[in-house]
């Protein structure tokens, strides 16, 4: 629903709190020059959420940051536009006077909490500079202040954080005092640019929980962006759909959500994982088998470095996979679940039978596995990270058969990639081409077919579908499946997102510090779950409800 | 979205070819392309290099080709005795009046446009050495050594010196031809050595970590605390001095400057999940580091090379100038300086290295920029 021009600034502003009007920003390389946003208009009204939703690259990061100018001038600039805030041109405002509304009326927090604190700074200057700066306020009056938004935003014992240094708190935390730094200053608007995404489910929920809280006791304006709808619906008032740099579509959460108009913001909501698992048949052989398996990590100390403890990464996990199925390993980050799986790949040390396809594997070095390697394959959660970006796509498929099967000549070794790119639904003469080249989904796709080129039996999905949008997801979980049922493979499914694990896995185990805390048919667990902790988990997944019990951590 | 199953497929009958270089490659040879000054800093520095190669075609004591009695001879490549032309020594002096006559009157030959090698003593110089370039000097005076002075057939711009000679009569542009050439070989070799030594140190050091790289880490810093100055000098006052020889010693202290880098490239990528997944595959580690860890170091180490280049030509050169360096004739820059410094009344000496050396290291630095700003991949040229 795009904005009537007719509307003159003027009553904007007992009207909007922000209003952009007509915002563009461009970016250049060389001679190059792309429109990252392309004429986009919103307004925010005090007291309201507007959620900006959209895919990476959508430009819905880079209108926000447009907002503080916070973008790396001159490489961008603004072909045209203007951001109003309290009826004052924010895109002409000189530095110093911009410097005076940062922080102050518009604060920002960020999605990656590890790295917008700094690591050198303890919790109390971390915020007390913001105070000062804006406030002046230092000494003792400053640090009742800091305990007071400590407490607002829910940490625990705030005087005994107060020295605390970044990486001594976890990410819930850290993004809580990001937001308690966002709020020293009571901002009139405050931007959160996808502050949950790293999180976990659990503590996503907690965050939510608090910034509509305080939204509630502060009467603050929200920008709130990110590219998860379950939290627009839950969180927004009215929301923006942006895809390649314009708002296609805008209005109240209730509106859009029902009524979808443009085919883009169909598509998005269309897109949730869907599909069923496949069948558990017990009659079917076991491809990978583990008893008691076991990652303990020595903690060393003192002068002649004696183990004093282990850090039990894994401890004592029981498994059985069988061909054709998938088994879901869920829980939060920490929980051990990726350490589970390099273990069952024999890409770390653990103690514990394991057994695959019949040979226990578990003594084995590094050259016994080798002939083990092609049946059992590993695909990462990163497309970007898991494929080397100076090599084509090609040879990268090509590397494991060049040490698996060396028999093959060039030109077979060649069909056997173009045979994988097709699999994976890609176009194999585009095996030339560098990873760059492609887009996150398709590199997914890359991957997998790494994986598939050797024909295995058994594959780690370590959370391959995290960073990739809602849309292209859903197209990857179906990618999956399908290549399931038609090689008979046996998929070891990690993943936080229990949304996927729900479409894919036909039996979950859940994870908590190393230790299963429930494990059954996923059907099972889904519907009626028996463990505190797990409840916690399906509500925060399911409902984004944070629940307060003792099982989930802060 | 998904292709049929397990067929292979029609379309692999026309193998799309492999591009000779990858598009970041491309991208960053067009941004060398794109900084003027390091690109063209290249181009003059590859012409002079090139030119050197062949520095026996432009400075020699002996024609490039000359014919005597019908035969074609090639003094440049090959040491013709003088009983040839009717002499007694053992290799043939072409400068001298009695050889010239002898071809000229049996044949011809084609000097190169300088007569002089870097150790041809002049011995036709108008006063005593260093004598000044000859166009400082009155057209009469140039050839009052020649038997017939300034109408004698020897007194033409090949037999004078360009830049003067030096203190044992030696010609300045020759020897600055030479040295430049043996210079830059020397800075070349002694780059790629310690390069390729410096690297494999760094990857080993950084991909296998633990004892492998505390143990080395510790013997790098014990070994670059050394005062390499001293032991330098000291080296080279015990073994004869010879292009090798320090070589050697250079080597031994200067491929710790790229150890660090590489190191920190190596640990640094050892846990990318491309790295994890190639493990996974069961590629093997040295392959693990050929194929996917060394590229990634390259960039570093490139970016490097052209200072350490300069840096080693700087050395040999100081070498060279405190008399510890190439052996004594040799054509060497830092000698050249040390000539000037004790002549201080023929500045052609100390301008002609002194100029020689700073566009030499000038033209390196430009280009070792360019290179640094090419692989940089936020930098934008406009």
């Amino acid at each position: 629903m795009p904005l009537t021009p007719a509307r003159r600034s003027g009553d904007m502003m007992t009207d909007a709190l922000l209003s952009v009007r007509n915002l563009s920003v461009a970016f250049h390389q060389g001679d190059a020059e792309t429109l990252a946003v392309d004429h986009v208009s919103f307004d925010i009204r005090p007291g309201e959420v507007v959620a900006l939703v959209g895919e990476s690259g959508s430009g819905k990061s880079v209108t926000a940051n447009s907002v503080l100018k916070l973008l790396p001038y001159p490489a961008a600039s603004h072909p045209s536009g203007e951001i109003l805030f309290d009826g004052k041109d924010l895109l002409k405002t000189s530095e110093p006077e911009l410097r005076r509304v940062r922080g102050n009326d518009i604060t920002m927090i960020f999605q990656e909490p590890m790295t917008s604190l700094n690591p050198l700074h303890s919790i109390e200057r971390q915020i007390g500079e913001i105070l000062e700066m804006h406030q002046a306020l230092t000494g003792s009056a400053a640090r009742i202040r800091i305990l007071e938004l400590l407490n607002q935003v829910g940490i625990r014992e705030p005087e005994k954080r107060l020295t605390a240094y970044p990486h001594e708190l976890s990410g819930g935390q850290r993004q809580r005092v990001m937001i308690a730094m966002a709020l020293a200053n009571r901002p009139k608007l405050l931007i959160a640019d996808e502050p949950t995404t790293a999180l976990d489910v659990t503590v996503q929920a907690q965050i939510l929980e608090l910034l509509r809280s305080l939204k509630g006791d502060h009467g603050m304006s929200m920008l709130f962006i990110t590219h998860d709808l379950g939290i627009v619906r839950k969180f927004a008032d009215r929301v923006c759909v942006m895809t390649k740099g314009k708002i296609v579509e805008e209005g109240t959460v209730a509106e859009v959500f029902k009524r979808p108009q443009h085919p883009y913001t169909q598509h998005l909501l269309a897109s949730e994982p869907r599909g069923e698992p496949p069948v558990a048949d017990p009659a079917r052989p076991v491809v990978m088998e583990a008893k008691d398996l076991r990652v303990w990590f020595p903690i060393k100390a003192g002068f002649m470095r004696k183990v004093v403890d282990h850090v039990k990464a894994v401890d004592g996990v029981d498994l059985t996979l069988r061909a054709g199925e998938t088994l879901g390993i869920v829980g939060e980050s920490g929980s051990g679940k990726t350490t589970l799986g390099l273990a069952l790949a024999r890409l770390i040390a653990s103690e514990g039978r394991i057994v695959f396809i019949g040979d226990a594997i578990n003594g084995h070095s590094f050259k016994q596995m080798l002939p083990y390697r092609s049946r059992l394959q590993v695909v990462f959660q990163d497309p970007f990270g898991s494929l080397s970006p100076r090599m084509p796509v090609g040879e990268i498929i090509a590397e494991g058969l060049k040490v698996h099967e060396r028999s093959l000549s060039a030109d077979e070794r060649d069909q056997r990639v173009a045979w994988a790119l097709e699999e994976v639904g890609l176009d194999p003469e585009t095996r030339w081409r560098y990873p760059h080249e492609f887009s996150g989904g398709q590199r997914q796709r890359i991957a997998i077919a790494r994986a598939m080129v050797l024909k295995p039996r058994f594959v780690m999905l370590d959370e391959p579908t995290s960073a990739l949008d809602m849309t292209v997801q859903a197209q990857v979980v179906d990618l999956l499946r399908d290549l399931q049922a038609r090689h008979d493979l046996a998929y070891l499914f990690i993943s936080h997102d229990l949304k996927v694990v729900k479409a894919l896995a036909n039996h979950v185990i859940v994870m908590r510090m190393g230790k299963v805390v429930e494990e059954g048919p996923s059907e099972e667990i889904f519907r009626a779950p028996k463990e505190d902790y797990t409840k916690a988990l399906m509500a925060a997944a399911f409902k984004m409800e944070a629940v307060e019990n003792d099982a989930v951590g802060q | 979205m998904n292709a049929p199953a397990s067929t292979v497929a029609a379309g692999v009958t026309a193998p799309a070819k492999r591009p000779f270089l990858s598009p970041t490659s491309k991208r960053r040879l067009a941004n060398f392309k794109a900084n003027k000054r390091g690109y063209w800093s290249f181009w003059i520095f590859m012409v002079l290099f090139v030119a050197s190669l062949f520095a026996e075609f432009i400075a020699n004591d002996r024609p490039i080709v000359a014919s005597y009695k019908g035969e074609i001879l090639y003094p440049v490549l090959i040491d013709y005795p003088e009983e040839k032309f009717g002499g007694f020594l053992a290799t043939t002096d072409y400068r001298s009046d009695f050889i010239q006559q002898e071809i000229d009157a049996n044949g011809w030959m084609v000097w190169p446009p300088i007569r002089y090698s870097y150790q041809t003593v002049n011995s036709q110089i108008p006063h005593s050495a260093p004598t000044e370039p000859f166009w400082l000097m009155a057209k009469a005076d140039r050839c009052t050594a020649y038997p017939q002075g300034d109408q004698d057939p020897n007194c033409r711009l090949g037999n004078l010196n360009w830049l003067g000679t030096d203190d044992q009569a030696r010609d300045v542009m020759a020897r600055m031809i030479y040295g430049f050439r043996i210079s830059i070989l020397f800075g070349l070799v002694l780059t790629i050595c310690s390069a390729v030594i410096g690297v494999g140190a760094g990857a080993v050091q950084g991909y296998f970590g633990g004892w492998t790289d505390l143990l080395m880490q510790r013997f790098i810093e014990i070994w670059s605390a050394m005062p390499v100055l001293y032991i330098l000098l000291i080296i080279a006052s015990i073994l004869p001095p010879g292009f090798f020889i320090l070589l050697g010693i250079l080597l031994l202290f200067s491929w710790v400057s790229l150890v660090g880098v590489v190191r920190a490239e190596f640990l640094r990528a050892r846990n990318f999940e491309y790295v994890r997944a190639a493990r996974a595959l069961g590629v093997g580690n040295w392959t693990i580091m050929y194929r996917h860890l060394l590229p990634n170091a390259m960039v570093a180490t490139l970016t490097f090379l052209p200072f350490i280049l300069s840096g080693s030509i700087a050395t040999l050169t100081s070498l060279d100038f405190l008399g510890f360096g190439m052996p004594p004739g040799s054509p060497s820059l830092g000698e050249m300086i040390a000539q000037g410094k004790n002549n201080l009344q023929a500045p052609w000496l100390g301008l002609t290295a002194f100029f020689t050396m700073s566009i030499m290291l000038s033209l390196l630095i430009f280009v070792g920029e360019a290179v640094r700003d090419a692989f940089d991949p936020r930098k934008t040229f406009r």
